[in-house]
Order: structure tokens, then C-alpha cells, then sequence
């Protein structure tokens, strides 16, 4: 794919704001530049973005074994006590008839961890590695998953009412289990790493080999 | 990079390589309209946390959550990292990015521009991500979903309420146009 061979703002020696997006000339190497307008840190790139990502993006890896092999909570009546995975509850939901409900629930806790854990892997490794292919549908992949990252938080909120609501009553008592702060540091993780990566490295490439 | 240019009104800017949305021609009246979104968004947030969220009744025994009241049996129950996620998720975030929003956007509006709005408005666009209204909107519903099986449940104020909070929440994320606010703290007083 040709990209249209338009001037960029490194190549000229200026750097844009992060946060409030104004352009201004990059200081001499080596000094700390400020944005003149909104007084935060100018950088061309990131910094480190490649290493955070990995570092992130590992830790959440290591953390998503123990958010689904852990109970996220245990409900407990004059039945016994009964724990649930993130898996579990789907099922429970697909097997009371709320197909529809198991079927978000299912999208929000477990594919979009699972599918944004693989998404960024493949983003940092083609960086990595100077891919100079898709460039226009990695940085629309990027920006899927950090719009839709937010959604895995939905089994945290369910948890919290479950365990508020079911507290006192006669009939059982919910509380969360290790699970859920496991499946919280997942989301949060995957969430920085996210934010870490930048998206502009992807077009790094095309300029070296152009 | 690109050059600045003047577009129709409602018109955008897309970048010519990655698509990726620069800018977009607001209507001059965009912040004032934030700001009576933000200021009304803030009384709901009120309602929605004053109000308790859904009432559970199980055989005569009536047990009610606000969402406090929901964050503190998490860290009563052991479980302190999810209640603090939670808390600022779904309390803490909004509160400070509309209070935030709205400091910003009245000394806009009344031209007092040293108030210190250049860090709020820093501070608004880096904790942006991490407010999880209409999540927790969804999380509810769910939980919902999956009491009607064991009780009664009863909607409370605050279902609406924050019903009501996620659309005015977007609705004044939309309509503030922080290029033009960036620029107006930029001039010269």
C-alpha cells in the first residue's frame, strides 16, 4: 500500500503536544522540553513504549491465569457454598435461559481480555520487527482495543452488587473471591499497556524504508 | 503533519495517513452548551449517589445498596484492591472530571483564565479513560438479571439516575470542544 508522502512533524524538528495536541519546534537534544501552552512533557515519541507495553502486557499475561482459574466469588446458603469463575457465571447464565445476557457477558469478560492481550502482542512484535505491512489496519486495530478495553470491567461491577445486595440476607451470602482483584489487575494492566503503547511507531517503519 | 485550514461549519479534519480524526468545526456556542450539560450531569450524580441503586427483598428480609454503601461491604469483605477500583471507576473519576469540567468551562465562560484551569484541564484529560459510568451502567443490569432468579428486586432512584448521568456524561464529553478551550486559554489576557 502507497501512504501519500505528506511532511511529518519529526522530520521537521517539531514536536506535538500529547495532551493538547499544539505543535512547537523540539528544544536541543539532550534538554527536558515543556509544551509552552499547557506546560506537559513534549516528547517525540512515547517514551519507552515498546518496553512498557512488553512490561504491562506480560504482567496482565502472567495475572490472567490466576482471574480465571480463581473463584471471582462464593456464594454461600444452607446448600453449601458455591464458587463461581468468570467461565462459571457465563455458563450459569447461558443455562438459566439469558442467552443474550451470557452472550455480553461472554464478549466482555473473556474475549475482549483474551483478543486485546493478542491484539497488543502483535502490534508491539510487528513494531519490533519493522513491519511496514497494514500500517492503516494496525492503527485502526489500536484504537479498537483501547476503545473496548473498558468493557471487562463489567464482571467487577457485577461482583460488587452481587456481594452489596446479598450481604444479610437469610438465604445466602455472596462474597468476591481472589479471582476478582486478579481479573481487576488484568483489565488495569491491559490498560496501561495500552496507553503505553504509541501508535506512531507503526509509521516509524515506512519512513526508514521508504 | 498538516496545515491548519478553515472548514465549513461541522466539517472535520482527518489525518491523510492513518484516518485518525484531527479536528472538527464546532459550533461557537459548543462550551456553554458543555457547561449547562456538565452543571446539570452534576445534580444527577447527586440523585445517583445519595439514592439507593436496586432494593432486594427476600422473604419480608429488605436489603437496599447505594453505591457507596456497595464499594464498602467489597472492602469489608477482604476484598480492598476491587473495592478501590470500583471507588474510583465509578465515583471518583466522575466526580473529579465534572467538577474538573465544569471549573474550567464557567472560567472560560467568565473570563477568569488564571484559575488555575490549565492543570484541571490537564488533569481532566488524563484521568478521562479510567471513568467507567456506563460499565458499571451494564454491571448492574446484569446483576439484576441474575438476582430475579433467587428475589424480588426492586429498581431504585439511582438505576435511573445513573442511567440518566452516563447519557449527560457523553452528551457533555461530545459537545466540549477542548481544541477551542486550549486556544482561548492561550490568549493573551
Amino acid at each position: 500500500m502507497r501512504t501519500t508522502a505528506a511532511p511529518t512533524a519529526a522530520r521537521m524538528g517539531l514536536l506535538v503536544c500529547e495532551v493538547c495536541r499544539l505543535v512547537s519546534r523540539a528544544p536541543a537534544p539532550g534538554s527536558d522540553a515543556h509544551c509552552p501552552r499547557c506546560g506537559a512533557m513534549l516528547h517525540q515519541r512515547k517514551p519507552a513504549s515498546l518496553a512498557r507495553t512488553w512490561a504491562f502486557l506480560l504482567t496482565a499475561m502472567i495475572l490472567y491465569v490466576p482471574a480465571n482459574m480463581l473463584p471471582i466469588m462464593d456464594t454461600s446458603s444452607l446448600y453449601g457454598t458455591q464458587r463461581d469463575t468468570i467461565v462459571s457465571g457465563v455458563a450459569f447464565l447461558w443455562t438459566s435461559g439469558s442467552f443474550i445476557l451470557a452472550a455480553l457477558v461472554f464478549f466482555a469478560s473473556v474475549m475482549v481480555p483474551l483478543v486485546k492481550m493478542i491484539a497488543l502482542a502483535v502490534l508491539a512484535a510487528s513494531v519490533q520487527l519493522r513491519s511496514t505491512k497494514h500500517p492503516r489496519t494496525r492503527t485502526r486495530l489500536y484504537r479498537i482495543i483501547e476503545y473496548v478495553g473498558r468493557w471487562s470491567m463489567l464482571d467487577i461491577f457485577v461482583v460488587t452488587m452481587l456481594v452489596a445486595l446479598v450481604q444479610v440476607s437469610t438465604l445466602a451470602t455472596i462474597h468476591a473471591g481472589p479471582g476478582a482483584a486478579a481479573f481487576g489487575g488484568v483489565v488495569v494492566l491491559t490498560m496501561f499497556a495500552a496507553a503505553s503503547f504509541d501508535p506512531r511507531l507503526i509509521w516509524d517503519a515506512q519512513r526508514e524504508n521508504s | 503533519m498538516h496545515r491548519r485550514i478553515s472548514l465549513p461549519p461541522g466539517g472535520e479534519a482527518r489525518c491523510v495517513r492513518c484516518r485518525a480524526l484531527l479536528y472538527r468545526v464546532g459550533r461557537p456556542d459548543a462550551n456553554e452548551r458543555a457547561l449547562a450539560l456538565a452543571l446539570a450531569a452534576c445534580i444527577v450524580l447527586i440523585v445517583a449517589n445519595v439514592f439507593p441503586i436496586v432494593g432486594l427483598e427476600v422473604k419480608g428480609v429488605h436489603n437496599s445498596a447505594t453505591l457507596f454503601s456497595a464499594v464498602q461491604s467489597l472492602w469489608e469483605d477482604k476484598a480492598q484492591a476491587v473495592a478501590v477500583l470500583v471507588f474510583v471507576t465509578t465515583i471518583f473519576v466522575p466526580v473529579a472530571e465534572l467538577a474538573g469540567l465544569i471549573w474550567v468551562l464557567a472560567a472560560l465562560r467568565f473570563g477568569i483564565r488564571n484559575w488555575g484551569a490549565v492543570p484541571v484541564l490537564h488533569f481532566i484529560e488524563s484521568v478521562k479513560p479510567w471513568g467507567m459510568v456506563e460499565v458499571f451502567m451494564l454491571g448492574v443490569m446484569v446483576s439484576l438479571v441474575k438476582l430475579a432468579h433467587i428475589a424480588t428486586v426492586e429498581p431504585g432512584v439511582a438505576l435511573f439516575s445513573f442511567a440518566a448521568l452516563m447519557a449527560l456524561i457523553a452528551a457533555a464529553a461530545a459537545v466540549f470542544d477542548a481544541d477551542a478551550a486550549w486556544q482561548q486559554l492561550e490568549a493573551p489576557q
